[in-house]
């Protein structure tokens, strides 16, 4: 009998092309997926060698970073850089023959969204991404993460990766989740927990009741922020939910390719026995909704916390601290829930699904946002935004004073007109809330989306948990 | 991509923690669809103020840090996102070789596909040379990547481990695209195996 294996150790190995004496190995990818920001240098240096894409069906591009999410974009886009980029996917889309899915098209939305919801992304697979959130998509199982320019043009060209491979890295909720915590508390709670390097060098699988008890778009938000904990990816053990989602979408097998594949994913979880190199276990009722109060997305603290000083640290953080709470505003001992905010932003690939404007749209039914706030959801795909008009959870966003805007990846990192002015104050559920990130000067505290929604409403951070008694 | 054999240079002090690529290279900046130009506007943020004069205390605008070649850096340096404009940008500015603790992974790799040398060193040995490099330009620290050490002022020296692949592809400015394509062989091989083991990939 073999050793017993990780998933991560399984998926690698029926994926390595070649392998050199030293442990290089050339693995072969399943899923390109292309947006308009870290590709045209790739297809650029295409045209430049000669080099064809070897294949253009296993490649996925659509525009995200930089379209605006205001109606008329599929005519014209304003900023010329970002129409120079959407315009470059384009042509090197059609140039290449590659599968697109232009602006113009309602399936269009942030990359990640679109992957899962057309089914390109099935379990057991690699997926790669010029971009850090492929993690994303390690939610069914699939081994997903990002790439830079370089890499993406390597795939293009030979739809291989040179990589060694990573140590294993368990991280387990055990128990379950309390109400009112999310996905995003636990996947934050986790970074808080083990620091943005934490899993550095390591692929984590995210196991354990807690973990198997969330719906698959609970899975891909704790997924996509394995990359923000430093990991090469994160991924969960597929299940009966993963192939109940992924079964009957555009692009996931039918007939017998469907029953072949079923049997194969149901080999795809760890062994009993099998050897992880670090080990993390929080407890899933130790969790609370969470907030972040610095500039990293290590900063973390229960929403009953307080604003830390930079002497509660150690090391280099004392001055990575001290040098956020400047670009915060904060002073240490404010309790977290006084902090005063004027912008709300729900959307993102960690928060824009249908579930995520639920969880937010049930928190504002009935309700206005506070006088004064700037408050946009951006749908994560040109589908979830038609669902959630067919559900009236546009009409109930509407109603309490959002905007209610186009698919994209938007204010979470500004590349198009969804920015923050120096000085404004975001709470959003996107995955960072770096120096300048949502925009020069801005502010931004990481959350739930019904955090999010509960802070829309009061006008300040607040504890989504009472406004549920409230409500009840 | 250029080699990289031997740097000798004027190393800039950062040691700042979790030095992220938005801090690297703002993501205004990411709509150029060319490699080159992104010097300039390396660390803006932190580089520039709102009027876009120069803030005179970055280290990159004092006089003796102004052609450094090499950072000396905190722990995490690169990480966030999967930009690869961040080492085209330091690239461009004129950095060959980052020194820190630990880096992010994909910032980490995409340095190599540029001619840029990370190098992982404990941190004693990174405290020391932050140390050297707070000197200024004359304390000129080398880095030579054939026999893996870093050499402080002076003269103390520091092993470090590279991998033996990149180090090679480093050494000799190695396009990995064009030694991948002459394994088209076995890519075409793999892809039958797995038409027949998982056709419905």
């Amino acid at each position: 009998m073999s050793a017993p294996r990780t998933l991560y150790d399984k998926i690698w190995d029926d994926h390595v092309v070649q392998q050199d004496a030293d442990g290089t190995c050339l693995l072969y990818i399943d899923r390109h997926l292309v947006h308009e920001v870290t590709s045209p240098q790739a297809f650029e240096g295409l045209r430049m060698t000669g080099r064809k894409v070897r294949a253009p069906e296993k490649t996925i591009a659509v525009p995200d970073h930089n379209v605006p999410t205001t109606p008329g974009r599929e005519t014209h886009i304003d900023n010329e850089e970002s129409r120079i980029q959407v315009d470059a996917l384009d042509r090197n889309a059609r140039d290449f023959g590659v599968v697109y899915y232009p602006v113009s098209d309602i399936r269009q939305g942030i990359v990640h969204i679109v992957g899962p919801e057309q089914g390109w992304t099935l379990p057991g697979m690699t997926v790669v991404c010029g971009d850090s959130h492929t993690a994303t998509h390690g939610a069914f199982g699939a081994l997903a993460h990002g790439i830079g320019t370089s890499e993406v043009e390597h795939v293009l060209a030979t739809q291989t990766l040179i990589q060694k491979k990573s140590k294993n890295m368990k991280v387990e909720i055990t128990g379950s989740l309390r109400p009112g915590v999310t996905a995003k508390d636990i996947t934050l709670s986790v970074i808080g927990a083990t620091g943005t390097a934490g899993g550095t060098g390591h692929v984590i699988e995210y196991c354990g009741q807690a973990i198997r008890e969330l719906s698959m778009e609970g899975r891909m938000t704790v997924c996509n922020m394995a990359i923000e904990g430093g990991a090469r990816a994160g991924l969960i053990a597929p299940d009966e939910k993963t192939f109940a989602y992924v079964m009957g979408r555009p692009h996931a097998p039918k007939g017998a390719k469907w029953e072949a594949a079923l049997a194969y994913w149901k080999t795809l979880y760890t062994d009993e026995g099998a050897h992880f190199d670090k080990v993390v276990t929080l407890k899933g009722e130790d969790i609370a909704p969470v907030v972040t109060w610095g500039t990293s997305p290590e900063d973390v603290l229960p929403i009953t916390g307080v604003v830390p000083a930079p002497e509660d640290f150690t090391g280099g953080k004392v001055e990575a601290a001290r040098r956020a709470l400047d670009y915060m505003g904060l002073t240490p001992g404010t309790k977290l829930t006084d902090i005063k905010i004027d912008t709300v932003f729900i959307g993102s690939c960690t928060n824009g699904r249908i579930e995520d404007l639920r969880a937010a749209a049930a928190v504002l039914k009935g309700k206005k946002i506070a006088p004064g706030m700037r408050a946009m959801v951006v749908p994560g795909s040109g589908l979830v935004r038609a669902q959630a008009e067919e559900e009236g959870l546009a009409q109930i966003f509407i109603d309490a004073g959002f905007e209610w805007r186009l698919a994209g990846c938007s204010m979470c990192l500004a590349m198009n007109p969804d920015q923050l002015s120096p000085g404004e104050r975001c709470a959003a559920t996107s995955n960072r809330n770096f120096e300048g990130r949502q925009g020069r000067g801005g502010r931004t505290h990481l959350m739930s989306p019904a955090m999010a929604a509960a802070a829309a409403v009061t006008g300040h951070l607040t504890d989504v948990r009472e406004m549920m008694a409230e409500n009840a | 991509m250029d080699k990289f054999t031997k740097l000798t240079g004027v190393a800039a002090p950062m040691p700042l923690v979790n030095i992220d690529t938005d801090m690297i290279i703002p993501k205004q900046f990411l709509k150029t669809i060319q490699r080159s130009g992104l010097g300039k506007n390396l660390f803006d943020e932190m580089r520039y103020d709102d009027q876009g004069n120069e803030r005179p205390d970055f280290v990159l605008n004092q006089p003796a840090y102004r052609r450094a070649e090499i950072i000396v850096a905190g722990d995490n340096f690169g990480c966030g996102s999967s930009r690869e404009h961040a080492p085209w940008a330091l690239l461009d500015f004129g950095i060959r070789c980052v020194i820190s603790t630990s880096f992010a992974d994909i910032f980490f790799n995409n340095c190599f596909k540029n001619g840029i040398l990370p190098v992982v060193l404990p941190q004693e040995a990174v405290d020391e040379l932050m140390d050297d490099a707070r000197k200024g330009e004359n304390a000129r620290i080398t880095v030579d990547l054939e026999s893996q050490t870093v050499t402080g002022s002076d003269g103390k020296s520091y092993a470090f481990d590279v991998d033996p692949f990149k180090k090679h592809c480093l050494l000799n400015g190695l396009d990995d695209i064009g030694l991948t394509l002459e394994k088209a062989a076995a890519i075409d091989s793999f892809e039958g195996k797995a038409a027949t083991l998982r056709p419905w990939v």
